[in-house]
């Protein structure tokens, strides 16, 4: 194989973006969330098409339809999320994702001479549905594998399995690459990258910002190629000092469990956040995010002085009960969780507004005023919508976000929680909404925002922590925080404790 | 090639005319099986739709009607809340058979005592019946986590059992000379539910039919809890976001559909069953099961679609009757109905669109690049 280059300048996603693979190395694409690598891969594996640039496979220009295409030309993938049929066997699973299926008897036995060949344990009669998440990634894999490919792409492989899980995967990708195989490495976890990969290309906002050989560097320096050098936040009015005794939100100790499969659980969190006070925490998504939020929103209970707000414990209130004294919460998961798929925006508005807004009368639903609340939602936060009678559903990912926050922020709030705020929204959309949350904080509410863009953190936050496997750092003020810092903090479990202690 | 490609809001169209068209495909289909058994079907489609409302014995059928349909709506519009929900309550008819023997026991407790505030009592009591036995499916799932359709199947057969000891034992007519079955109510006036306007069909229970529907109208539309019963089975992490409590609605929506199922067997058993007897249960239960889903789950709508299924039940009578048809012939033409509209339904989510081949799977998958 002579090597793999491409360009694509102009598209949002990934511009001008060039690298080189060559034969038998395993290569890193590192990036965070947004920063591109997904697009990449797609273009490669051939899901999209790139708007300009080329591709060069084994010296001849490359250039795939379709998926098929790249798959007979040796390029294949595991993807993050499986496509498996759990009411199928190991064999019919593989049988599906092949061109010509040979006969099952045969399939059954090739199966499982790979998976005895590359250390991947897999009884190809096993029903999906019995399997682990690291199983089932062991399907996708000898799927891949009885193609015999030449380029394996494997898209955050790691974050549904367990240590030891870990542990196999990379012996066999060793043993791949060892044969000759090419792996693009996609992830974000960067011990990982130091001990499997032999060069790695760092992408930030769908550029490439620079190629390192992990073995050589230290989890910081790439912490600090991804996140870049841009690290001051804006100037931003001073904070007035409110002259409160208790913290507006107040959280202590706070451990619980994960109601979320392969969920990570909360260990000994604690902060305090004043009024007008904006705390970012950044991480790597799956690290406690939506554990966190579920914690505060009241939707997982907890010890009654784990959380507090304004000295009053409020751990085993549910999220009815936290509304009335102030809180309004927005999840990442806008559809099914922040709102309801099938429901018109008026009855989304209701879903979270008819205690603040006093939408109901003895029970009764007041429509007329619900409306009007949602319309209200709609104008001032530009929800491009044919009206406020359309379904959830029906709308962009973006605007439905305008919408979830513009509903949260408009509810007068004490206590405002918010994961994600401009997850998938366009940058001029993600500026007013950094500007209104900014400007709740000013009116004197207590802020958490949970993000994975720190550039965003770093812009909206007075402080800073970062969510690590489920324990949360020392919250620091982003006033004089050096980039050496945010690394420390960031840096993976050992750097963490650094922080942690001191 | 035909693929089903998701609309982006539900087709209020299709969501209107889904019944309709399942009821004609029933006849269509219905029509087939009936003329492979060697019947006309046009007669017996006529038998079972025309007849009973226009026919020669329609001044009897008629309130035959509402007889057959009030059961069908009172339990249908309790389960409907429940399913909105996700709380699939499949033992409605256990439910009605123990509001019927424990309302009746409370009856038969005060014989002969005539008291205007008996019936009242009974139809309490009736009530209690039948949220007594839902509450044991429900406080299993919200306890144990056990599954309520299998839990409430099972309970059925349980209260067979008690329907049967009943009759044959600590319910039975003293003054029967040995036979199974309690005292008839028609002769005990405090206890009894008369028809209110003669010849009409109409009693208790048909009026106790007619509120709730309203009651279930408004509570759907206008009140918290009714939007909650939507939200949960709808969305229901949205749900718990919201702040719904979902042990609670379990146990409210399980106790309605319970209570109501439980005053069907009390109106019952107190007015055209007259008596607790072996074979006291007709399937109203379950066939209220089919009732609620024909309705679409709307209140107003399974007040037609119970007129209809009462229609198909008397209608069927007759067919067997009157042309010989088997009654499992008829049983499987009510099934048809639910099938049909099971299938049709698919429409108000999904529309069809016809493919030319090639450009359907390509497209599949680049919705997420963006």
């Amino acid at each position: 194989m002579e090597g793999l280059t491409k360009a694509y300048p102009g598209v949002v996603a990934n511009s001008d973006v060039s690298f080189t693979l060559k034969a038998g190395e395993v290569h890193a694409l590192l990036g965070e969330n947004g920063a591109g690598k997904s697009t990449m891969v797609k273009m490669i594996y051939g899901l999209v098409k790139p708007d300009s640039g080329r591709m060069i496979w084994k010296g001849a220009p490359y250039a795939p339809a379709e998926p098929r295409a790249a798959r007979a030309s040796g390029v294949a993938m595991v993807f993050q999320h499986f496509s498996l049929f759990e009411a199928l066997n190991v064999a019919e699973n593989v049988a599906l994702g092949m061109e010509n299926p040979p006969p099952m008897g045969e399939l059954a036995a090739r199966i499982k001479a790979v998976s005895e060949e590359y250390g991947l344990p897999l009884d190809p009669s096993r029903m999906v549905g019995d399997l682990s998440a690291g199983e089932r990634q062991r399907v996708e894999i000898i799927r891949c594998l009885l193609q015999d490919p030449k380029l394996l792409i494997m898209d955050e492989p790691t974050s549904v399995l367990t240590p030891q899980e870990v542990e196999i995967l990379f012996k066999t990708l060793r043993q791949l690459s060892a044969e000759g195989t090419a792996i693009l490495y996609i992830s974000h976890k960067l011990e990982e990258i130091r001990t499997l990969c032999d060069e790695a290309t760092i992408l930030r906002r769908g550029k490439v910002v620079g190629t390192c050989t992990p073995r050589e560097r230290t989890a910081r320096e790439m912490a600090e190629m991804m996140v870049g050098a841009v690290l001051t936040p804006p100037e931003r009015a001073p904070r007035k000092d409110w002259g409160d005794t208790a913290p507006a939100l107040s959280v202590k100790g706070l451990s619980v469990a994960s109601p979320i499969p392969f969920g990570t659980a909360l260990k000994a969190v604690g902060f305090d956040v004043a009024r007008g006070e904006v705390l970012g925490i950044a991480g790597v998504a799956g690290n406690g995010q939506d554990e966190l939020l579920l914690a505060l929103s009241g939707e997982i209970r907890s010890e009654p002085g784990m959380v507090t707000a304004a000295g009053v414990p409020v751990g085993t209130l549910g999220p009815a009960a936290r509304r009335r004294i102030g809180f309004v919460m927005a999840p990442e998961d806008r559809l099914g969780h922040a709102a309801a798929p099938d429901m018109s925006l008026v009855e989304n508005a209701f879903l979270t507004g008819a205690i603040r807004k006093g939408l109901t009368r003895r029970g009764f639903i007041d429509w007329a005023a619900t409306r009007d609340f949602a319309e209200a939602v709609i104008r001032d936060y530009d929800v491009r919508t044919p009206s406020s009678g359309a379904a959830a559903r029906s709308l962009s990912g973006g605007n439905l976000q305008k919408f979830v926050i513009g509903r949260e922020l408009s509810q007068a709030p004490e206590v405002i929680v918010i994961n994600q705020p401009t997850w998938g929204v366009d940058a001029a959309a993600a500026a007013s909404i950094r500007q209104a949350i900014l400007d709740r904080a000013a009116a004197g509410a207590a802020v958490v925002v949970i993000s994975q863009d720190l550039d965003e953190l770093l812009e909206v936050s007075d402080s800073f922590a970062v969510l690590n496997e489920g324990r949360l750092t020392v919250p620091r003020p982003v006033k004089g925080l050096t980039i050496d810092e945010i690394g420390l903090m960031m840096g993976g479990a050992h750097g963490m404790e650094v922080a942690h202690h001191g | 090639m035909l693929t089903l490609e998701k609309r982006p809001t539900p087709s209020r169209f299709w969501t209107a005319a889904t019944p309709v068209v399942a009821v004609l495909l029933t006849m269509v289909a219905g029509g087939i099986m009936f003329m492979l058994l060697g019947k006309n079907p046009f007669e017996v489609i006529r038998t079972i739709f025309w007849d009973p409302l226009f026919g020669e014995f329609a001044w009897y059928l008629r309130a035959q009607l509402l007889v057959k349909a009030g059961p069908l709506i009172l339990i249908a519009v309790g389960l409907s809340l429940g399913f909105r929900a996700g709380i699939w309550n499949i033992g409605a008819e256990g439910q009605y058979i123990m509001g019927a023997v424990i309302g009746a026991a409370v009856g038969l407790a005060a014989f002969p005592t005539e008291n205007r505030l008996i019936y009242p009592v009974m139809v309490l009591a009736g009530a209690f019946g039948g949220w007594f036995w839902a509450m044991i499916p429900a406080i299993l799932k919200t306890r144990f986590n056990t599954n309520e359709i299998l839990v409430s199947l099972m309970l059925v057969y349980v209260a067979q059992t008690i329907l049967a000891m009943a009759s044959t034992g600590f319910l039975r007519n003293p003054e029967g000379s040995g036979f199974p079955g309690s005292r008839n109510f028609s002769n005990y006036k405090a206890a009894s539910n008369p028809e209110l306007i003669a010849g009409t069909g109409m009693h208790w229970g048909v009026v106790a039919a007619f509120v709730t529907v309203i009651a279930a109208y408004v509570l759907l539309q206008r009140h918290l809890l009714g939007f909650q019963i939507k939200l949960s089975g709808q969305a229901p992490r949205a749900a718990r976001f919201h702040g719904v409590n979902p042990t609670k609605l379990t146990v409210l929506c399980m106790g309605i559909s319970g209570a109501l199922a439980g005053l069907a067997g009390l109106f019952e058993v107190t007015g055209p069953a007259g008596q607790i007897s072996i074979d006291f249960n007709v399937g109203y239960g379950f066939t209220a099961i089919i009732v609620a889903f024909l309705g679409r789950l709307n209140p107003i709508g399974i007040l037609l679609a119970g007129l209809i299924m009462a229609l198909t039940y008397i209608g069927g009578e007759m067919a067997s009757t009157n042309l010989g048809l088997p009654s499992a012939a008829i049983q499987a033409f009510q099934g048809m109905l639910l099938f049909f509209l099971l299938a049709v339904d698919v429409l108000s989510n999904y529309r069809l669109r016809l493919f030319t081949a090639g450009a359907g799977p390509a497209k599949t998958k680049t919705g997420g690049a963006s």
